[in-house]
């Protein structure tokens, strides 16, 4: 095996296919474990695990300062043992994570529980060690190609995003897992082939091994739900079974039939409702949040269901020609509409498989989305009311996601750009002149979203300048669901008493009306106190702000910039929960919220550890005392670590209403962002730039980008999606350009003045680029994504400061291996 | 060293082999019984600190009797036995849990059951419920979906001696039409909505209530009642003691 150690072949250019296949899979990877477990378990807990697991990247910059020395010896045989654990681990990792059986919701009281996810962690992390090394060795190995290999990485990142974005259209999931592992297994043919080993017809021995193990028994990669998710709880019952399964990179749908025991979803329904919903179908959308298709029947009495849900508000107050639904779902508020005659309906639902699904059976949904007076449109809610002409006389958001994920505070992460005040602007922009808008919620108790949406609401009309907004809302609850209606015009005496017969037949409850009294609310459906009725009466006076600062629960509206609807946290109010845990206050938690500052936590004390160990088992390792020295190290990396993905973050969210298709929006971003960072790693290098000018330019960029994108977005909202895409590369492409230089001209210097510290500063890198993700939303949620963007170009000042000034002088320097 | 370490597992297994056959019955019991008293301890305080919104400041102590009584560890799987009686929810497989002690005796105190009463309700689970309205004088009637659930509830209610509890394996979404009307209802399992037929089942004057939330943590407790002209109102009550805003209430 001599003849393949890195000694004997000096003249070798780096492997940079192999590392940008690597790379590729290792984003992949990344997306389809978030994909795998938010099936599996819940999208926030996946969104902490896979976010821990990424320190992956920083052990291996760790583990190679103790053993860089010996694996560079045998520089060929470690990369390819990489690759191999790489896509071993892929697979087995994942399977074995998802039978621990870890179950979130007993962390407080199991302490078993806690080792389960310590062992997650560890076991998910793996892949992205080995696929880390594979990285970092190279850099190691090839200094003075530092540039030409973090290019290859980008590039790698850049198309894996789009790759996987692609396959999880074709493949399921679990299948998928079984391909990129097999994928990975191919990349040491590629590596074997790349470094020239010898004999060549070995490296067909790698594919031999992939084919093996993509052609594993399906069973051993069957997705272990949790049980307690509404698909797993449907399963149980007798006489369920799986119809029909589609997958997207949007979500898994699974359509539940059962003959025996039929669904009957009717959210909301009255008490005095004497008849239930005729028989449905069931999708689950990610093993859980239920949507139905109920059959048309042939008596429409049968569906008389409908007029006993607190959404069937509007319709008793005018008919309504115009109807645009946003989030069509399975069809439930289409059928609503069709039962009061409403003339055209327009339904707008970003899921196409959802769709398909109705549309496949044909004769049980009645031609539901194929009638005359019914159009589907096919797109985010949002963009298509902004680039929307026409007015409606009656716009419905429906209601939502499963009533226990909301009530756990688990949407709390989710940037939500629906319940926004421009979004309502805008809802209200689109309406007829005596047009509605209603909006439909599940009820938490003490009150969150519903005062939050009231709030909203208030702040919308008074942007748009109304007068008196009072008298433009009306809001109703059953025990379980509100509704909040809000008028383009104010509300008649004559609307309002229809308001009140409609909620005394149904035993609803008047939450606000203009001119209601206190006596009026809370007679059927009876809290302690009225606190609905209270809380909307504080939110519509003088001390509105008081009231919402008072308030133990965040109820200040949300905005573009801000987009958490769901986040009601404060952390004023999280001791009071905590002393009441015994009770079973925990239901109080807003845990989406306190899950991501956990995430916060950990990833900063494992980068400590991960950071410091080097430092404390080798205190006295060579370093320059004026160039590269270990404070200016970890400080230079995690600086640029952190504004990179801060930017890229920001960018993501911004893209996303301007692109208008959050799944494309964030594939297309990434991808830009790092093939022109790829780009200008190369570029920096070849033409020896000094790092102030990339700094100067990102920081330009930055602030003109700042000031104008969303005068840009306003004024190209029109254009079709491919010039908008383009558009944004002309945005996007000169900032990420420079954002590709500033590590590997500092990582290429590392090189000559420490060439020891090179994965350590890889360490840095990586633990940086894992704390700024969570960080990123952190700072988002309190200061809003535009302090994300001027955090971000404070970092990249700070890290041109940092870089030596020696360099500097010189503008960078020709390095010798 | 070898010959000492020996010793200690000889020893070991001796004692083990003792508490097998004689001790660990004895002290099984024992340690029930105080584990039961510490659970109604618990629960009182909870029910003291929770009187605003519940509104009481004590439980029926008919109810605090029957908590101390009813052998809750009988009704977790074997693995869960240590713990049977922390105040807290449990696993029992098939995705359900048997509710938290406090959640329980608050049900069962706001139904407020009488000797002979025909009570209905929706989600066996482990029957430990079954068994504490049983144990209260009620004649209870309580369907369960899931199928080995119910067949497993069954066996232990008649293996315990609740006679008086009737059992079924199905749908409970058109209740229990036969045996109807009921003087309370209680759904352990919530839905999206309360059937109609249930409400249909409910006697004048009786009262349902339904636990809402998810599997381990309850959000609220719902109270459905029909007073005597059929006329019907929920009450909605956090089961913890907290108050949106402070010095206002």
């Amino acid at each position: 095996m001599d003849r393949n150690t890195a000694n004997s072949r000096k003249d070798l250019s780096p492997p940079r296919f192999t590392i940008l296949l690597v790379s590729a899979m290792a984003l992949s990877y990344e997306i389809l474990l978030m994909r795998l477990f938010s099936i599996v378990q819940y999208h926030h807990f996946a969104y902490m695990v896979i976010s821990l697991a990424l320190l992956g990247y920083g052990a291996s910059g760790t583990f190679l300062v103790f053993f860089r020395q010996q694996f560079l010896r045998r520089f060929p045989v470690v990369l390819i043992g990489n690759i191999l654990l790489f896509g071993i681990t892929v697979v087995a990792c994942y399977l074995g994570g998802q039978h621990l059986l870890f179950n979130p919701d007993e962390i407080f009281w199991n302490n078993r529980q806690w080792l389960k996810l310590f062992a997650l962690y560890l076991l998910l992390a793996l892949p992205f060690f080995f696929a880390a090394n594979c990285i970092a060795l190279a850099f190691s190995r090839f200094r003075q190609r530092i540039s030409a290999i973090y290019a290859a990485d980008l590039f790698g990142a850049g198309l894996g995003s789009i790759f996987i974005i692609g396959l999880l259209f074709i493949f399921f999931p679990q299948k998928l897992l079984l391909l990129l592992g097999s994928f990975i297994f191919s990349i040491a043919m590629v590596a074997w082939l790349e470094l020239r080993l010898q004999p060549r017809w070995q490296a067909l021995l790698f594919i031999g091994a992939a084919a093996v193990l993509f052609l594993l028994p399906s069973a051993w990669t069957d997705l272990a739900i949790s049980p307690y998710k509404g698909l797993s709880q449907q399963m149980r019952i007798n006489g369920s079974r799986i119809a029909e399964q589609k997958s997207s990179p949007l979500a898994l749908l699974t359509v539940v039939e059962n003959n025996l025991v039929p669904f009957r979803y009717a959210p909301g329904l009255s008490l005095a409702a004497q008849s239930e919903p005729p028989a449905q179908v069931g999708i689950f959308m990610d093993g859980d949040s239920m949507n139905v298709i109920t059959r048309f029947p042939d008596d429409v009495s049968r569906l008389a269901y409908l007029d006993k849900l607190t959404s069937a508000l509007p319709y008793h107050l005018k008919q309504a020609m115009d109807i645009l639904i946003l989030g069509a779902g399975a069809g439930s508020d289409i059928l609503q509409a069709l039962y009061y005659k409403t003339v055209d309906i327009a339904a707008v639902e970003l899921n196409p498989q959802v769709v398909q699904l109705v549309r496949n059976r044909p004769e049980f949904s009645g031609n539901l989305l194929d009638r005359e007076n019914v159009r589907v449109l096919i797109g985010e809610a949002r963009s298509f009311v902004s680039g929307s002409s026409k007015n409606f006389d009656l716009i419905q958001l429906p209601m939502l996601n499963t009533f226990s994920s909301t009530a756990a505070g688990l949407y709390a992460l989710n940037e939500n750009y629906l319940y926004t005040v421009e979004a309502l602007q805008e809802y209200m922009q689109h309406l007829a002149p005596a047009g509605y808008l209603g909006m439909s919620r599940w009820i938490k108790l003490p009150p969150r979203d519903t005062l939050k949406l009231f709030a909203t609401a208030l702040e919308a009309l008074e942007r748009l300048g109304t007068q008196d907004s009072g008298n433009h809302l009306v809001m109703i609850r059953s025990w379980q669901s509100a509704f909040l209606l809000v008028k383009k015009a104010p509300f008649s005496p004559e609307e309002i008493n229809r308001v009140k017969e409609f909620c005394q037949e149904r035993l609803f409850d008047l939450v606000y009306y203009p001119g209601m009294r206190r006596q009026e609310a809370n007679r059927f459906n009876i809290l302690r106190q009225p606190y609905f009725y209270d809380g909307a009466v504080s939110l519509l006076g003088k001390e509105a702000g008081s009231f919402m600062k008072r308030y133990k629960f965040n109820i200040k509206p949300s905005t573009d910039d801000r987009p958490y609807f769901s986040n009601f946290f404060k952390w004023r109010t999280l001791p009071e929960i905590f002393r009441l845990k015994g009770q079973g206050g925990m239901v109080l938690l807003e845990s989406g919220y306190l899950i991501l500052v956990l995430t916060l936590f950990q990833a900063i004390a494992a980068s400590l550890l991960l950071i410091l160990l080097p430092v404390i088992a080798r205190p006295y390792a060579q370093v320059s005392e004026a160039g590269w020295n270990r404070p200016r190290i970890v400080a230079y990396f995690f600086a640029i670590g952190l504004g990179f993905l801060f930017l890229e973050i920001a960018y993501i969210q911004k893209f996303i209403l301007y692109l208008g298709h959050p799944l494309y929006a964030a594939a297309a971003v990434l991808a830009i962002f790092l093939v022109f960072a790829g780009m200008g790693s190369q570029y920096g290098q070849a033409k020896r730039v000094h790092i102030k000018w990339p700094v100067a330019v990102i920081l330009g960029l930055g602030i003109v980008d700042l000031i104008a994108v969303n005068l840009l977005f306003d004024a190209l909202n029109w254009l079709p999606v491919p010039v908008k895409i383009f558009s944004a590369i002309l945005i996007l492409g000169p900032l990420a350009f420079c954002m590709g230089m500033p590590f590997p001209l500092a990582l290429t210097e590392v090189g000559t003045d420490a060439p020891d510290l090179i994965p350590w500063a890889w360490a840095v890198n990586g633990c940086a680029s894992v704390i700024a993700a969570v960080l990123a939303t952190l700072l988002a949620i309190h200061f809003g994504f535009t302090a994300v963007v001027l955090g971000s170009l404070t970092l990249y000042g700070l890290a041109a400061a940092i870089f030596p000034g020696r360099y500097k002088l010189k503008g960078g320097r020709n390095t010798t291996g | 060293m070898k010959y000492f370490f020996k010793q200690r597992v000889l020893l070991f297994f001796h004692t083990w082999l003792f508490l097998l056959a004689f001790g660990s019955h004895a002290i099984g019991f024992d340690q029930y019984e105080e584990a039961r008293r510490k659970m109604v301890k618990a629960i009182e305080a909870d029910v003291r600190e929770t009187s605003f919104y519940i509104n009481r400041k004590s439980l029926d102590p008919r109810v605090m009797s029957v908590m101390g009584k009813v052998e809750r560890h009988k009704f977790v799987p074997p693995s869960e036995q240590s713990w049977a009686y922390a105040n807290r929810p449990i696993p029992i497989g098939h995705g359900q849990t048997i509710s938290q002690p406090y959640i329980v005796a608050l049900m069962t105190d706001l139904i407020s059951v009488d000797p002979g009463d025909r009570v209905l309700e929706i989600g066996t689970g482990s029957g430990y419920q079954a068994a504490v309205l049983a144990e209260m004088g009620a004649e209870v009637f309580t369907i369960e979906i899931i199928e080995p659930l119910a067949r497993k509830a069954s066996e232990r209610l008649a293996g315990l001696g609740y006679n008086q509890v009737k059992t079924r394996q199905g749908d409970g979404y058109y209740g229990w039409e036969e045996e109807a009307p009921f003087d309370a209802i209680v759904v352990t399992a919530a839905a999206d909505h309360v059937p109609p037929p249930l409400v249909r089942q409910l006697k004048p004057g009786g009262v349902m209530v339904i636990p809402v939330g998810s599997r381990f943590l309850v959000q609220q407790l719902v109270l459905v009642s029909k007073d005597s002209a059929g006329s019907i109102t929920t009450r909605q009550m956090l089961p913890v003691r907290f108050v949106p805003l402070t010095g206002d209430h």
